[in-house]
């Protein structure tokens, strides 16, 4: 086995079930106040509830969480992590899957408002949960102050660890880690970026922190 | 024509995608989610070397979800390949039971979901007919023959050489990691495949793609408009890119394959280890006099990785008599490919620890004696310096870190349990231009377009782009757009060997340069025109408008222009011919980092207090953007020289840190302040735009710098990456 995700413990029974795929999965629950949402992408906040309706599956759970403001009801693959369904489910894959094993922060998104790692965190724990993703940060046109910082500072290269170095950023002021840059530095130390733009990053923390 | 004036180029501005990249909006290789999309894992060897025996599928293949595993027993034929970049036989996917290496592709499994491919994946039993493999640089011979360089006698000078060292110096092999894993997706129509695709330089994997699956390079679409870091890992055809596309043939439905980060550390190349056997030999004074050079790299059976590993030891420093040989050693591993600073990074370690070495012995500063050994021209190939201003580096970089505060005798400053040292080294990093074209469409409302099959792996590569055709078209940047990461555009340099900005950017001022030409003319010679009969030369373009250089007020704007004549655009195709065929002058970007490092005393470990490097690498295009990628490189380097080591169990082949939790990278508390200087200067021999690459020479020196100020802190010479605490005991 060349994959890193399926811990034995948590793997089906070898009998499955027909999982439901992408499409169908979306065809059946991008639902919102009652009308379809053409091409299946939720980025903005919306109010009311995505009811799934999605093929019932011998290892699948139902499982109802916010995302980013927009309630969704999912039958899900008790595998699922939660990374996979945003990325490839819900489609809003600004979440990235760096090492899919905790080690890197890729994935890092908010559940009730604290930051975790999506890739080590299953889907059928997160009942009644809040999650808040790169995608659900801007309020309409308007950039978080984090996100602007990191424009600011030119604190991003490739951009892919960039999504879960903002969302652990959010998190690191909110908590209050920003007391010195070697305070931001080791709080913000779960988040790798081989770009190399830690020096940047702690200035755009700085600089949204020294807002607040 | 008039020189544009420069407004965009040279200003810190921020990066024209940032937008994207900061919200999660930027679509990355496997962000895409195609119509019926379905999912592929890998199934690795789990045997270094050896012959498969038998694979049973007969359980993935009873999982609901599973669509077709495909193995050697099934998979269809594929072309041979003769590789030339490097040399060899690349791996073909599934064509036999013979296993290379440790973690080669056995096998993949296609199902409609990620979860249900990686657990049926799991479920693949394959049987092996196993052999020890040969895995260690160390205990293993050289095969075929070193490659050499020569002048004079460098046995005979060492051996009357006033003072001569002989140390062997060893680097690791590291992995690129990248944060985004090597992934891809690829779909059928017809005959045409569509890749989505991590590329560096998306007509090479469609050229080598075609190669890899026997059918027209223009039957395959390449798509990489945004790469999350690369570092000389993505543009060679890898295996799983073809698995890809035949597991994508074989279901009728387009297919999703990222490797898992486990499976990057086989699965695509990494920085060679070496072992290198270095001679120096000078005078009293400190002039060398000879270098013997002794290289033994590690690649795979089935191709032969060559890089410039060589080029500092021979060129860097003033030296008569010079001798070199660079052998291969075929392992039972995945071929190795370029990582940042390919070669040079690797060279600059054994070179530039020498010197220190040597400044030491003699009892000069590091400095110094590099100045005393600053050669009049390339000794390598007797050609002059187009440019090299390491003089200037190395004046700029004393001042700016403070190294006047060094004190010479090591070990001489401590803070509590921390040994405090000081050191530097010196870089450099070829020149690279490539041939390019970019076109160029001005709208008639007034917003321009530029196109080129380049890449950005977070350079900022569409940034600095739109920067230089802003000035040269006379428009506000956001009024240009650069596009790129589409093997359907016009073809251009990839986005390596630090030759992007020299070549992709070389074609943008001439595609800019015509364009604006084609404008004037069409002004000068239009009789309702305010700039009718006005001589061309006297002519420049500001803001969208084109006007008398020396009476502003004469003038009007592109779109009156063109609206005026009746023209929807102007268009043009910028080129650029590449590097000609035989140099006039010797072409390098030059590098000096210094640094300040604390060790502790008891527990060896090594932290990194603070560095400064400063560059000679031509005109400066973005100055934030370069400013970014030296303090990336710095980071890189500073891994490089402490943390990063790929570790092979020989008994079988397999790597046992295959994971970022145990190969370990810099994160944020591992980085100090660090700063960047570029001096200035620009390079009009090397290209039209004057500028030399900035991508690798940020990086090659400083790991030699570390180390010089660990002997500094501590008076331990460590010639080993990367420097361990054990070490240090
Ligand atoms: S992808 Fe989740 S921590 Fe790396
Ligand atoms: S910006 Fe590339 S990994 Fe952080």
């Amino acid at each position: 086995m060349s994959t890193e995700l399926t811990d034995p413990a948590v793997s089906p029974p070898a009998e499955s079930g027909s999982a439901p795929t992408r499409r169908t999965f979306i065809a059946t629950t991008t639902v919102a106040g009652g009308a379809a949402l053409a091409g299946g992408l939720v980025a903005v906040p919306l109010p009311g509830s995505v009811e799934a309706a999605a093929a019932e599956t011998p290892h699948g759970s139902r499982v109802s969480l916010t995302v980013n403001g927009v309630r969704h009801t999912v039958t899900i693959d008790n595998r699922t992590s939660l990374l996979d369904l945003l990325r490839e489910h819900l489609d809003l894959t600004g979440s990235k899957k760096g090492c899919n094993a905790g080690a890197c922060g890729a994935c890092t998104v908010l559940v009730d408002g604290r930051r975790v790692n999506s890739c080590l965190t299953l889907t059928v724990r997160l009942d009644g949960a809040e999650v808040t993703t790169i995608e659900g940060l801007a309020k309409g046109d308007r950039l978080h102050p984090l996100q602007q910082a990191f424009i600011d500072q030119d604190a991003f290269q490739c951009g892919y660890c960039t999504p879960g170095q903002i969302m652990s950023g959010v998190a690191c002021v909110q908590e209050g880690h920003t007391g010195s840059a070697e305070e931001i530095r080791e709080w913000m130390s779960g988040n790798i970026c081989r770009c190399g733009c830690y020096v940047k990053i702690e200035r755009a923390v700085q600089q949204t922190a020294g807002r607040k | 024509m008039s020189p544009q004036p420069q407004a965009a180029v040279g200003a810190a501005v921020p990066r024209v995608d940032a937008r994207l990249r900061v919200t999660g909006q930027a679509k990355y290789a496997a962000d895409n989610n195609p119509d019926g999309v379905v999912h592929a894992v890998i199934v690795d060897s789990g045997v270094g070397r050896g012959r498969i025996t038998g694979i049973d599928t007969r359980a993935a293949e009873a999982e609901k979800g599973v669509l077709k595993v495909i193995s050697h027993l099934n998979a269809p034929e594929l072309p041979p390949v003769e590789g030339q970049f490097p040399p060899g036989k690349p791996l073909q996917p599934f064509q036999d039971d013979r296993i290379r290496f440790f973690g080669q592709p056995v096998a993949v499994v296609v199902a409609t979901t990620l979860e249900i491919a990686q657990h049926a994946a799991s479920l693949v039993k394959v049987c092996y007919d196993a052999q020890r493999p040969a895995t260690d640089l160390a205990a293993a011979d050289p095969a075929g023959e070193p490659e050499t360089y020569a002048r004079g006698d460098a046995d005979e000078a060492l051996d009357s050489a006033a003072v001569r060292l002989d140390m062997t110096y060893r680097t690791a092999r590291n992995h690129h990691n990248a944060m985004e894993a090597a992934g891809l997706v690829a779909r059928w129509d017809g005959d045409k495949l569509t890749l989505w695709e991590k590329s560096q330089a998306t007509q090479y994997t469609a050229f080598g793609m075609s190669g890899a699956l026997g059918m027209p390079p223009d039957d395959i679409h390449v798509i990489s408009p945004f790469i999350g870091g690369a570092f000389g890992n993505a543009f060679s055809t890898w295996p799983h890119s073809v698995i890809a596309a035949v597991a994508a043939r074989e279901v009728q439905r387009p297919v999703k394959l990222a490797l898992t980060r486990k499976q990057l550390y086989f699965g695509v190349g990494y920085r060679p280890a070496y072992e290198y056997e270095l001679s120096l030999g000078s005078n009293r004074r400190g002039c060398l006099t000879a270098s013997a050079h002794d290289v033994r790299a590690e690649t795979s059976r089935y191709e032969t990785h060559i890089e410039d590993v060589l080029v500092p030891g021979r060129m860097l420093y003033s030296t008569p008599n010079v001798r070199q040989a660079y052998r291969h050693v075929p392992l039972d591993v995945n071929t190795p490919t370029w990582m940042r600073g390919p070669g040079y990074a690797s060279g600059a370690f054994p070179v530039e620890s020498a010197m220190d070495e040597l400044a030491h012995e003699l009892g000069l500063d590091p400095i110094e004696l590099r100045l005393r050994n600053e050669p009049a021209d390339d000794e390598s190939t007797n050609l002059p310096f187009s440019t090299r201003r390491l003089r200037e580096c190395y004046r700029v970089g004393a001042r700016e870190f403070g190294w006047q505060r060094r004190r010479p005798k090591p070990r001489s400053r401590r803070e509590g349990d921390w040994l405090i040292g000081m050191g530097m080294a010196a870089g450099v990093y070829d020149t690279a231009r490539s041939e390019s074209r970019t076109s160029v469409r001005l709208d008639a409302d007034g917003t321009a377009l530029l196109q080129a099959a380049t890449a950005d792996m977070g350079a900022g590569t569409a940034t600095s782009m739109t920067q230089l055709a802003a000035d040269a078209l006379g428009l506000p940047m956001r009024r240009v757009t650069f596009r790129l990461g589409d093997s359907r555009l016009p073809p251009a340099a990839g986005h390596f060997g630090s030759q992007t900005m020299a070549s992709v950017g070389s074609s943008v001022q001439d595609g800019c340069d015509k364009l604006r030409r084609q404008a004037i003319e069409l002004a000068v010679g239009d009789e309702e025109s305010p700039l009718h009969g006005v001589d061309p030369a006297g002519i420049v373009v500001q803001g969208g408008r084109l006007h008398v250089k020396d009476d502003p007020a004469r003038g009007e704007t592109y779109r009156r222009l063109l609206a005026r004549n009746n023209r929807t655009h102007l268009e043009a195709m910028g080129s650029y011919a590449g590097a000609p065929e035989s140099a006039k002058f010797s072409f390098y970007a030059y590098a000096a980092t210094f640094t300040e490092v604390a060790v502790d005393a008891r527990l060896g470990l090594v932290r990194v207090r603070r560095m400064v490097g400063v560059y000679d690498a031509g005109r400066i295009i973005s100055p934030a953007l370069a400013d970014s990628q030296a303090l990336g490189a710095m980071t890189g380097g500073i891994g490089q020289a402490l943390l990063e080591h790929t570790v092979t169990d020989h008994r079988d082949g397999r790597i046992v840190n295959a994971n970022l939790a145990d190969y370990l990278v810099p994160t944020h508390a591992d980085i100090p302040e660090l700063k960047a200087i570029y001096i200035d200067g620009e390079d009009y021999e090397a290209d039209p735009i004057g500028v030399k690459g900035l991508g690798e020479i940020v990086l090659v020196g400083v790991a030699p710098a570390i180390a010089n100020a660990v002997f500094n802190a501590t008076g331990r010479r460590i010639r080993e990456l990367p420097i361990k605490p054990e070490a240090l005991l």
